[in-house]
């Protein structure tokens, strides 16, 4: 139990996708502009996460592993080289599922994500997340809370992040700094406060 | 614009004006998780040219016989097909640095650049067209890689394609690598710092202030 707990420790905060992976950036920057979209971003990411990266688990040992077909007479048979094609597949079909589920009995909610579900299909950090479980050999259990911390840990820098976005409204910036150049930078220095966690796991 | 012909201005406007990640936000996932230094900026960026140009060649060429409800899936499908072909050749000529990118090479079928020309330029190009467009896009992200790779390896380690450039104090120079800039902040510093450097060159690029300050509600 506190192993699952500090993995999710360190998928949340000490490998934050977006500011320590670089994973994500695209939506990371683009929808951060004000809280209220970030907050459905958040919460979409945790939720699309939590279930592809268990969801592939399966399949990979399921089928894709070196050796996954052993009962059936090929114990050479090695089909990891088609992950990508299958976890692709499989985060296109469950957000697509996601999406018509919530449109059908919670219509709320789904108005709420708006535009960002079938975004997430092409989302950097939920493939990153199920190849990251393929190379560190995950177990079912592990790879749901590495899901759910990666997810958290988005939705927490995402949040963050536009919510200073919304100060700089405020501030006098020159002309060239203005929206992608100062966000760069802001999103520097919060990698620089999320780079303190990697020191205090290393302790 | 007075360009001297379209076709040639298709293949350099991405190069640094239109430069797909300074300007138009696409595909910065990969461009700075591996710009530690050169040899790894160096073949991902070959790596995602190479993809860029086939994948929009390909799709160019069938873009008339794509259904339009499924188009999404079956550009995916090739993008993705070819990615697994170079992640192989990769593993199988430079495994050393295909390590050292780990998933990333992977992760250029969600490049959102990749997609994002196929779907706005080779869907309704002919193919020759939509190729030297990709080519341009695909070298106006090399550019940039390779600029944060070099400045990162040259400040981090001191040294440039592994050539030690700046003696190191430890070798008796006098050159202190500057830590940070191996680790992830400096790269959005460096592309920070680009961005504005572009934006003062060009100044209609910058973006429009936001003269409405965002709604305070109550208890927020």
């Amino acid at each position: 139990m506190a192993d699952l707990w500090s993995l999710f420790l360190s998928a949340a905060f000490v490998e934050n996708l977006p500011l320590t992976l670089f994973l994500g950036l695209c939506t990371f920057l683009a929808l951060s502009k004000r809280p209220e979209t970030a907050v459905g971003l958040g919460i979409a990411m945790i939720a699309v996460m939590g279930v592809t990266v268990p969801l592939n688990q399966v399949i990979y040992t399921a089928v894709l592993a070196p050796g996954a077909w052993a009962w059936a007479g090929y114990p050479e048979m090695d089909l990891s080289y088609l992950s990508l094609v299958a976890f692709i597949g499989v985060i296109a079909a469950i957000v697509q599922l996601l999406e018509m589920l919530l449109d059908r009995f919670l219509p709320k909610v789904h108005a709420a994500f708006g535009v960002f579900l079938p975004l997430l299909t092409v989302q950097c950090a939920i493939l990153a997340g199920s190849l990251f479980m393929v190379e560190r050999n995950y177990d079912l259990a592990e790879s749901f809370v590495f899901g759910i911390g990666g997810g958290t840990g988005f939705a927490i820098s995402v949040i963050m992040l536009s919510a200073i976005r919304a100060r700089l409204a405020y501030a006098d910036l020159p002309a060239g700094l203005r929206g992608l150049g100062i966000t760069f930078i802001l999103a520097g220095l919060m990698s620089l406060g999320f780079s303190s966690f990697a020191q205090m796991a290393a302790q | 614009m007075t360009a001297p012909s379209p076709l040639w201005s298709t293949f350099t406007d991405p190069l640094v004006r239109q430069n797909p990640v300074t300007l138009q936000i696409l595909g910065i996932c990969s461009a700075l998780a591996v710009t530690t230094s050169m040899p790894t900026a160096l073949t991902m960026a070959a790596s995602l040219t190479t993809v860029l140009v086939l994948s929009a060649g390909i799709i160019s060429l069938i873009r008339r016989h794509i259904p339009d409800t499924i188009r999404l899936i079956v550009q995916i499908v090739i993008v993705a097909s070819l990615v697994i072909v170079i992640d192989q050749l990769l593993q199988a000529y430079l495994f050393e640095i295909s390590q050292s990118l780990s998933v990333f090479v992977s992760l250029i079928t969600t490049n959102c650049l990749v997609l994002g020309r196929t779907e706005s330029f080779a869907r309704l190009n002919p193919p020759g067209r939509s190729m030297i467009d990709a080519l341009g896009n695909g070298l106006g992200y090399s550019l940039i890689l390779c600029l944060v790779g070099a400045l990162r390896e040259l400040f981090g380690a001191g040294s440039l394609m592994g050539l030690q450039v700046l003696p190191l104090v430890e070798q008796g120079g006098w050159f202190t690598p500057l830590a940070l800039m191996l680790l992830a902040p400096s790269a959005f510093f460096i592309l920070g710092g680009l961005v504005w450097a572009i934006r003062s060159i060009w100044p209609d690029q910058a973006e429009a202030p936001d003269t409405v300050p965002p709604e305070v509600e109550e208890g927020a």
